[in-house]
């Protein structure tokens, strides 16, 4: 008795406000735009059977013509994957670095990964305009050493756009890898060595692989929200930035077009639910090894 | 595995660095006398005066307060439980979906979760404002503590639970006496990861608001988005402050412990 009351409760809550509001998302993107508010026509009023001959792609039909919606998705897609690349490259040679620092060290070093992580991250991405703008500080310093003599333009590009979400997802990254590395068994790589591998060798074959699980986790955190990232592009990005969350949230709030706001949630879904349960199955394997 | 090559100490040097300069710039910038947030002329306060002047931010910052106390209390007793049944549930009916909606929150984008809140309030017809945005985030963050505490919950030695139950305590009292002193740590943690993620929020709140309630970041957003600005580097240094003495007291107070632990089981060695 107790027990199903213990599991009702999370449950019911999820289910509430987690499932049903998808399920209102889904509705809506069927339904036709109206100029009232809510701004939709509610489609499930009238019994199912209607419901089922009132459905209407229309908001889909209208995703596929405007090529707008097309290149953002293909835009986020290109940003995320990148982006994470860049991510995985700066934060497994810190991972691996802290991994190998003496012991009385990496409390503190973890420290240091955890403290931007518990920082805004508005204020953290805020910070780069300062840095990034014609005459912010990045400027400022490479031309005093000479090295451009005319200021380049990075904020409102796509590659201050990269460089934030670098930036704000780097913990992310970091944090599963170490996690993954300091319980790397030393011996087996002295093993390796022992056997005729070069350090290299013994780094390809033995650390990378056991890490695995470490880098897959870290590249899903990161490549996950950076596909539906709103304030980075909006803050640091152009006119010329396309990704689909700001799409979004400028289709819902400026445009009033919950509809077509809807149909572009139901894809970006869509999209992401492969990453998603391919994430949650690796977090179920390890807890699983953990157990 | 205590030998770091030099390669190892350039790229934590270049790492730290990468993710500690651009604060360390927005603080000592928050300290310019000048309006031009670009040009250092001169360290003055000036800009934390007129911030808390600013009736609008100290409003929005008690909204927000209020909102994060709220739902990060809310996420706790409710991520608890869902740790629980995860870990100690057994099977029962829909568990799979049960995991899959504590995982999905964590890595949903934040507008599709705004945006599907938002029409769940309109389709119930409920006034947006300081409840709804508790709401919403009280979803969300409860999945994160959900994480901590499960994890904690896996390694924790069961049979300290079944000794409890043995000697003839309750199942509840088991779980008040035992249980909860061991994962104390974790709630606590996971209350602080919820508390943190609902003052940090922007794109959920701003959905799930209504004309009534603003929080913090929305003004922070509507005014960034004009540029850069003393008075929001001014604030903005003051949150990286609390921050970084919450985080610091922290690793200090759990580095403690783990020195009384260690002495307490030398001692208990000795002892035997």
């Amino acid at each position: 008795m107790r027990r199903a009351v213990l599991i009702a409760v999370p449950y019911l809550w999820l289910l509430a406000l987690f499932l049903v509001p998808f399920a209102i998302v889904f509705k809506v993107s069927l339904s036709d735009t109206a100029l009232a508010i809510p701004p939709y026509t509610p489609t499930l009023k009238d019994g199912f059977g209607a419901l089922i001959s009132g459905l209407d792609f229309e908001n889909f039909v209208f995703l596929t013509q405007d090529d707008l919606y097309w290149k953002a998705y293909v835009s986020s897609l290109q940003i995320a994957f990148f982006s994470t690349i860049v991510t995985l490259l700066v934060g497994y040679p810190m991972a691996y670095a802290m991994a190998r620092a003496p012991e009385e060290w990496r409390p503190t070093l973890m420290m240091l990964v955890i403290l931007p992580f518990w920082t805004s991250f508005l204020i953290r991405v805020y910070a780069w305009v300062g840095i990034l703008s014609t005459e912010g500080f990045l400027n400022q310093f490479l031309l005093w050493t000479g090295i451009i003599d005319t200021p380049l333009t990075i904020l409102n590009t796509n590659w201050a756009v990269y460089i934030g979400i670098v930036y704000t997802y780097l913990p992310f990254m970091i944090l599963p890898i170490y996690a993954a590395l300091e319980r790397l068994d030393e011996s087996l790589i002295e093993a390796a060595e022992d056997l005729g591998c070069s350090r290299m060798q013994a780094f390809w074959l033995v650390t990378i692989p056991l890490s695995r699980n470490g880098i897959v986790a870290g590249c899903f955190l990161v490549f996950i929200p950076a596909l539906g990232e709103f304030v980075i592009p909006s803050l640091l990005g152009g006119s010329g930035t396309l990704m689909i969350g700001k799409v979004l949230f400028e289709e819902f709030f400026a445009n009033r077009d919950w509809p077509v706001a809807s149909a572009v949630a139901v894809i970006l879904l869509l999209i992401l639910i492969i990453p998603i349960i391919l994430f949650q199955r690796n977090e179920q394997r390890q807890q699983e090894a953990e157990q | 595995m205590n030998r770091l090559s030099p390669f190892n100490v350039v790229s934590l040097t270049f790492g730290f660095a990468f993710l500690y300069l651009p604060m360390l710039i927005l603080v000592i910038f928050s300290f310019n006398s000048s309006k031009l947030v670009t040009v250092w002329a001169g360290f003055s306060t000036r800009w934390y005066g007129t911030l808390f002047q600013n009736e609008a931010f100290l409003d929005a910052a008690w909204v927000t307060l209020k909102v994060a106390v709220m739902s990060s209390t809310f996420a706790t007793v409710l991520g608890t439980m869902a740790a629980y049944v995860l870990v100690r549930g057994g099977r029962f009916m829909g568990r799979t979906l049960f995991s899959g909606m504590i995982y999905a929150p964590l890595v949903m984008p934040e507008v599709i979760t705004g945006l599907s809140l938002l029409l769940l309030f309109i389709g119930i017809g409920m006034d947006r404002g300081v409840m709804t945005i508790v709401l919403a985030h009280t979803t969300f963050s409860m999945c994160y503590v959900s994480v901590v505490v499960s994890s904690r919950l896996a390694t924790f030695d069961r049979s300290l639970e079944e000794a409890a139950l043995d000697l003839g305590a309750s199942q509840f009292d088991a779980f008040r006496l035992v249980t909860l002193p061991i994962i104390a740590p974790a709630v606590i943690s996971g209350w602080l990861l919820a508390f943190t993620l609902s003052l940090d929020d922007l794109v959920i709140a701003s959905f799930a608001t209504g004309p009534s309630a603003t929080t913090l970041p929305m003004k922070i957003w509507s005014s960034v988005r004009l540029g850069v600005s003393p008075e929001i580097n001014a604030l903005s240094s003051i949150l990286i402050g609390i921050v970084s003495v919450g985080v610091i007291t922290a690793s200090l107070m759990s580095k403690r412990h783990a020195v009384r632990v260690r002495r307490e089981e030398q001692a208990a060695q000795r002892a035997t």
